[in-house]
């Protein structure tokens, strides 16, 4: 009998902590595990007795690459609990921040963890000594979508501008307009950056799981929208706690999450691209239409390019935002906490972000609970990792382990946020 | 083979973020890779080297009883500790555990508890092996890392604030929101380093750079309840991302102002 295993007991690469373990026995794959061994920190607990106003700073904590994402569901959650809607140019200026947010998560996960990959280098600045031009490029894009942060929520990492019903202070029209000559310039460093990526070499795999994302009538959805699916489910927000169910294995610190308790699914950039590419016209649709890529994705090696593709949405969203705003006649809308319970849902780069809370009539949190996109994606990550593995075990140890790595980063998966994640091993046996 | 100084990044609990600052250093990032060999950062590179390192940049507070054993393996591989941000400096907004039950708050968060394998605390780093140099803020301030790692490879101490959010707040001459608008603030008690931040956004400071030295808290507490804020919201306020920093835990102990309505 031979036994062959590949263990990475430190997955690199990807945000938080996790490890991969790979077993082999004579030739046919037994095992695939993806275990998240980030320590728990227990939020959904610790926000209970937290007054109404506090769930955008505290929630912003579980992911220091995806806070305005946090923000943003929380708020709505709480919105929703309070009878409140935020629209008008409030809601214009929160999503202006969340492409801040699209903008410098997706151009470091890119540039910096998995354009690597594809170009055969253990890092982006090693990656940089060769091609040097790209990582300035992405440096500097990255470097403007923080920008939109700051300008608009305070502080790139943790923003501090962001209320339950709106924002503490409104931009003022000198800051909007020196950010705003800022992304023409990253305009043109995110349609490189789509041209660069669609150049690299992608394996085949063809997802074929359930694809799930919000999706909104007018516009590609990042802030509001309903859940959506490639299965052609549609139902509001509210609906979505139920239809998930998270579960454990004794693996990982993080939950896995399934649709009615059984159903593997994924969220995230093929999922948006997919459900939602044919609410975007201008600019992007016609890079999207030069590089060949078609309305749907569902490999997700190209995710690469659906995430080039959405950096330069989220610019050009930026700057029509921007070009069309008013300063409202308030920061924020006065919400007065009321007893109940409210749902929100945006999304996060990595995917749909799930927030619920319930209040009682003084505006303390009876409740909450927060199913993050890498929960949701764990399921998918160990299934294309298992065919994946499956199809490549000609491959020596060394690139068998790449092209897994590979696979996994495919997600860009948060094991900060999942472990409210990886190492790989591989046994060959 | 290499005669630069070697850096090595590791985490514990945490969010990512105070790493995160060192990828947003974007264009010194290049420059400060030019300076010093990254030898160990898992978040940025497959490429690991053994140490010992030259210093070690520790983001996260200790939780599991593995990571209690980790950082003294980190600690022993390191000539220079640097912790940066709030969780390793004082534990995090998940030492709040300190003051719960972690069993029933494991229960309460995960279906299956008995998979987990945690302590009852979220302690910082310097509860648990020496530490040389601490860097506050949630998150830490990307210009004060290049300051502290500049000054290392410079040999000489780092130059970053002593000072409090209050001074910082009068230097900028912004209208002061605890006497403007009675907003609660926590800014006479807390560290410097953020260029008094949310008070220029009209909001109250919220302690996200942790106690500073001597902080008159008993002073605090009486200008607090003086503007009306109820001494179960002053524990809140107190008990965020620096909850156990002691000098905070402290304030919530010994809050005995009389009682406003």
């Amino acid at each position: 009998m031979t036994h062959r295993e590949i263990r990475v007991e430190a997955l690199p690469r990807v945000e938080g902590e996790g490890a991969m373990h790979v077993e082999v026995t004579d030739g046919v794959l037994q095992d695939v595990q993806l275990s998240i061994y980030e320590p728990p920190r227990f939020f959904e607990a610790l926000l209970v007795g937290r007054e109404f106003t506090e769930p955008p700073d505290i929630t912003a904590r579980i992911c220091g690459i995806c806070p305005v994402a946090y923000q943003m569901s929380a708020c709505q959650a709480i919105e929703q609990a309070c009878g409140v809607s935020v629209d008008g140019q409030l809601r214009a200026l929160r999503r202006l921040l969340y492409c801040g947010e699209w903008v410098e998560s997706h151009t470091l996960h890119i540039y910096l963890l998995h354009a690597p990959d594809f170009l055969g280098f253990p890092d982006a600045l090693q990656m940089g000594a060769q091609h040097r031009g790209a990582l300035e490029r992405g440096l500097e894009l990255k470097r403007i979508g923080n920008r939109i942060v700051e300008v608009v929520g305070g502080r790139a990492v943790h923003p501090i501008n962001v209320a339950v019903g709106g924002f503490f202070r409104l931009p003022t029209t000198a800051e909007l307009t020196d950010l705003r000559a800022e992304l023409l310039m990253a305009r043109g460093l995110a349609a490189e950056t789509v041209h660069w990526v669609s150049g690299f070499d992608f394996p085949e795999l063809d997802v074929d799981l359930e694809m799930v994302a919000l999706s909104h009538d007018e516009e590609y959805a990042i802030d509001v929208g309903n859940v959506a699916s490639t299965a052609g489910r549609r139902l509001e927000v509210a609906g979505f706690g139920d239809l998930t169910e998270e579960f454990q294995v004794p693996y990982s610190t993080a939950k896995h999450a399934r649709l009615s308790g059984t159903t593997p699914y994924l969220v995230g950039p093929l999922a948006r691209w997919t459900l939602n590419s044919d609410r975007i016209t201008g600019l992007t649709a016609d890079v999207a239409r030069e590089v060949g890529q078609a309305p749907t994705c569902r490999n997700p090696f190209r995710s690469i390019v659906v995430r080039a593709l959405e950096v330069l949405y989220a610019v050009d969203e930026a700057i029509r935002l921007i070009d069309a705003y008013t300063a409202p006649a308030q920061p924020r809308l006065h919400v007065v906490p009321q007893a109940g319970t409210g749902h929100g849902a945006t999304e996060a780069p990595r995917g749909l972000l799930y927030h619920r809370y319930s209040l009682d009539q003084d505006g303390l949190i009876t409740a909450a609970e927060i199913i993050p996109p890498t929960s949701q994606n764990q399921p998918a990550i160990e299934h294309d990792l298992w065919r994946v593995v499956e199809s490549n075990l000609q491959l020596p140890d060394d690139e068998l382990q790449q092209i897994a790595e590979t696979t996994i980063r495919n997600y860009d998966p948060c094991i900060s946020c999942a472990t409210h994640f990886l190492d790989m091993t591989v046994t060959r046996r | 083979m290499s005669a630069k100084p070697t850096l090595a990044v590791w985490k514990f609990a945490s969010c990512d973020g105070c790493q995160l600052s060192v990828l947003d250093c974007e264009r010194d990032l290049i420059a400060l890779s030019e300076q010093v060999e990254i030898a160990h950062f898992l978040e940025a590179s497959s490429a690991v080297s053994d140490g010992p390192y030259d210093v070690s940049l520790v983001e996260g507070s200790i939780t599991t009883p593995g990571d209690a054993e980790r950082i003294r393996r980190v600690r022993e591989q390191s000539r220079t500790l640097i912790t940066i941000g709030a969780c390793a400096t004082a534990g995090g907004i998940q030492a709040l555990r300190n003051f719960g039950d972690t069993d029933a708050w494991a229960a309460q968060v995960y279906p299956s508890p008995e998979y987990l394998d945690v302590l009852g605390t979220s302690t910082p780093i310097a509860d648990h092996v020496r530490v040389d140099f601490e860097l506050r803020g949630c998150p830490i301030d990307k210009d004060q890392l290049i300051e502290v790692i500049s000054s290392l490879l410079a040999g000489r101490r780092p130059r970053t604030p002593s000072w409090s959010v209050c001074t910082e707040c009068k230097r900028a001459g912004q209208v002061c929101v605890t006497v403007a608008h009675g907003t609660p603030c926590l800014g006479p008690v807390t560290h410097g380093g953020c260029g008094a931040l949310c008070p220029g956004y009209d909001r109250g400071c919220f302690g996200c750079f942790g106690p500073k030295e001597r902080a008159n808290t008993a002073s605090m507490n009486r200008v607090l309840a003086a503007a009306e804020v109820p001494k179960s919201r002053r524990l809140r306020l107190y008990r965020t991302f620096n909850a156990g920093a002691p000098a905070f835990v402290d304030a919530v102990t010994t809050d005995q102002p009389r009682e406003q309505p």
